[in-house]
This record gives structure tokens, C-alpha cells and sequence, in this order.
């Protein structure tokens, strides 16, 4: 519900970054996002459509690198990928867990055409 | 034209975090003590607030900042009545407070003379929890009415939890809640958080967690 925030901000950072770069286009935009960040990917989709027009980055492509949530038993040290369900460590039961990964959200990179300025 | 690759490497909602930092420092430097109470519609947060000044009258010198989606001032009103300083952010339709949001409301209240600010973050159980703050601790009211499979169901902000207030705890024996079950979710996400369980109608559990702010109070005037 709050993707449009998030998708300012997710231009903002782009647009920095190739106007540093000396960017002449951005084409596009590379999301790592956890699992648990509940954040909706075609509502971030249906965003950029609207307020990336008119900047560097209109037309850019959003790709979406998801990566799962994975805990890890502190009472076993077995280390699992969480499904759908939240469940107990499925090697001892135990409810003492760590979240090693997947509230991960971030701009990881983005691809950019520059004018080489050379003169043939 | 050439085309590549440029790393950025940089958390998409690093704008607001850096905001938050700057309102953390401000309430630092009070030494007032602030807690971002989020939870759903309906469970409890504007009784809380109530119960907690009356709880805390004459001990502790509390601030309020009311998250609200749209122009009505009612929780604010039920604050001010009550006698303590609030101020209402009208997010305009947004379902979540921000940093440069609780910005508005700090300058709008007279944080050196207070001890604890409580922030009334919009009712949702998604969004308050992607967006720092700057407060001291997150608190999450859940009720006994909502269900037992919420932790389940919004693992999000269950995880960034330091307290978990149980309201609505009276009408246990008329509702299907299996307590076992919910604090089990509770439990995965947020091993050893520290939780309450109150009523906001019978007063049930309120002096605990008035004891629990008064503790951090106590320990932030001391820093």
C-alpha cells in the first residue's frame, strides 16, 4: 500500500546516481528485495509507468531480484528457507529462530546509456 | 552511445532513514523518551493513550503525535481533553506515517519539557513498519478480536517489534483465540520481545506497561 512512496524513491536514487554517472538514458533498474518486505512488485510496476515519465529513466525496465527468507535455529544451528507458513525449526521444533535474509530492499544497480563523445 | 552497468548499492528508503536519525538525535538531546505505536484499526491505540496518561498523571510529562488519514481531530481532541500536548499529522489519505512527517510534529510540540512522546502511527498492519521513524522503540497493539494468525499473516512488523501490548484481553472467553498458537508466531519472528497483556475497558495489565515506559524514561534522563 505504500509502493508509491517507495517508488519515489526508488527514482530519486536512480536519478542520482546517473546524473553522476553522466547518463544520458537509464534503461534499467535492478530491485533486490526480500521476501518479508512486503512489498507488491506490480504495484511498484504500475507507479513507474506514471512518474518515470519525462526523467532519465522513462521506459527504464524494473527487474525484481527476489530473495527468500532464511532462518537459522539457535538452538540446532540448522540453517532453512521459510515457506509460505511461519513454522518451528523443522529439524528440532524450536521456536528460537534468526531471520538470516529476506527483509532485503535496496537499488543494487542500474543500466545506463552515456554518449561516448567521440568524434569519428 | 555506450551502454552499462553501475552499481548503487543503496537502501530504497535511505531518505527517510536519514531523517529519522536526525528526529532521534532531537529527542536525545531532550532526553524524551518515544515509542511508535502502530496496530490496526480498531484495536485499541487512542485507549491506550488515554490509559497510559492516566496511569503516568503526575509522573511522567507525555507528548502525543496523532497519525491520522484524514482531517478529523477526534483522537487528538480525546488527547488534549485529557490535558497533555498533542498535535494531529494529517497524512492525507497515506497509510503510514515518515520521519519527515513525526519532523512536523516535533516542531510543533515543546519537547524539552517533555518526558515521553507517544507517536499514533496510522491504523495498518503493512506499512508503518517499512518506514523508520526515529523513535525509541516500536510498539505493536494487537487485540483478542482480531484474530490469533496475525503474526502469521503480517510477519513484517512483528519482526521490528521491541513491545507487544495484548489488548482487549477480557473478551478472551467470548472469542475463538488460541493464545498458544498466536504467541508461537510471535515467538519465530521476535524471539524474547517483551509483551503485555492489558484490557483498555477494565484496566486490566496498564500499570505493567506504565511501569515498562516509566523504566525507559527513568533510563534515558539518565544517559
Amino acid at each position: 500500500m505504500h509502493e508509491l512512496a517507495v517508488t519515489e524513491s526508488i527514482l530519486e536514487i536512480a536519478n542520482r546516481h546517473a546524473v553522476a554517472a553522466g547518463a544520458t538514458k537509464i534503461t534499467g533498474i535492478y530491485i533486490t528485495l526480500g521476501k518479508l518486505s512486503s512489498i507488491v512488485d506490480d504495484s511498484v510496476q504500475f507507479y513507474w509507468d506514471i512518474i518515470s515519465q519525462a526523467t532519465l529513466a522513462e521506459g527504464a525496465v524494473l527487474h525484481f531480484n527476489r530473495v527468500p527468507a532464511k532462518m537459522r535455529c539457535n538452538d540446532c544451528s540448522a540453517e532453512y528457507e521459510m515457506q509460505d507458513q511461519l513454522a518451528p525449526c523443522p529439524n528440532c521444533e524450536s521456536n528460537n529462530l534468526t531471520l538470516i535474509s529476506g527483509d532485503e530492499f535496496w537499488l543494487e544497480s542500474i543500466e545506463i546509456e552515456k554518449e561516448t563523445g567521440e568524434i569519428e | 552511445m555506450t551502454s552499462n552497468r553501475i552499481p548503487v548499492v543503496e537502501k530504497i528508503l535511505s531518505a527517510n532513514d536519514s531523517i529519522a536519525a536526525i528526529n532521534r538525535k532531537r529527542l536525545d538531546q531532550t532526553k524524551t523518551f518515544a515509542v511508535n505505536l502502530m496496530a490496526s484499526p480498531g484495536a485499541g491505540k487512542t485507549s491506550l493513550i488515554l490509559q497510559t496518561i492516566s496511569a503516568l498523571s503526575g509522573r511522567v510529562k507525555l507528548g502525543v503525535i496523532e497519525g491520522d488519514t484524514a482531517p478529523v481531530t477526534i483522537d487528538a481532541d480525546r488527547v488534549t481533553d485529557a490535558g497533555m500536548p498533542a498535535v494531529q499529522i494529517n497524512t492525507g489519505g497515506d497509510c503510514h506515517l515518515d520521519a519527515p512527517m513525526i519532523d512536523i510534529g516535533l516542531n510543533q510540540l515543546p519537547l524539552d519539557q517533555l518526558d515521553l512522546l507517544i507517536v499514533e502511527n496510522v491504523g495498518n498492519l503493512v506499512c508503518p513498519a517499512a518506514f523508520n521513524l526515529g523513535t525509541h522503540a516500536n510498539v505493536l497493539i494487537a487485540s483478542i478480536p482480531e484474530g490469533d494468525d496475525k503474526p502469521y499473516k503480517y510477519p513484517a512488523i512483528y519482526r521490528g517489534l521491541d513491545v507487544l501490548i495484548i489488548n482487549k484481553v477480557d473478551l478472551l472467553p467470548y472469542v475463538r483465540f488460541d493464545m498458544d498458537y498466536f504467541r508461537t508466531g510471535v515467538e519465530i519472528l521476535n524471539p524474547g520481545v517483551t509483551i503485555f497483556e492489558v484490557s483498555c475497558t477494565t484496566g486490566d495489565g496498564i500499570d505493567a506497561w506504565a511501569e515498562w515506559l516509566v523504566s525507559r524514561v527513568t533510563e534515558i534522563k539518565g544517559k
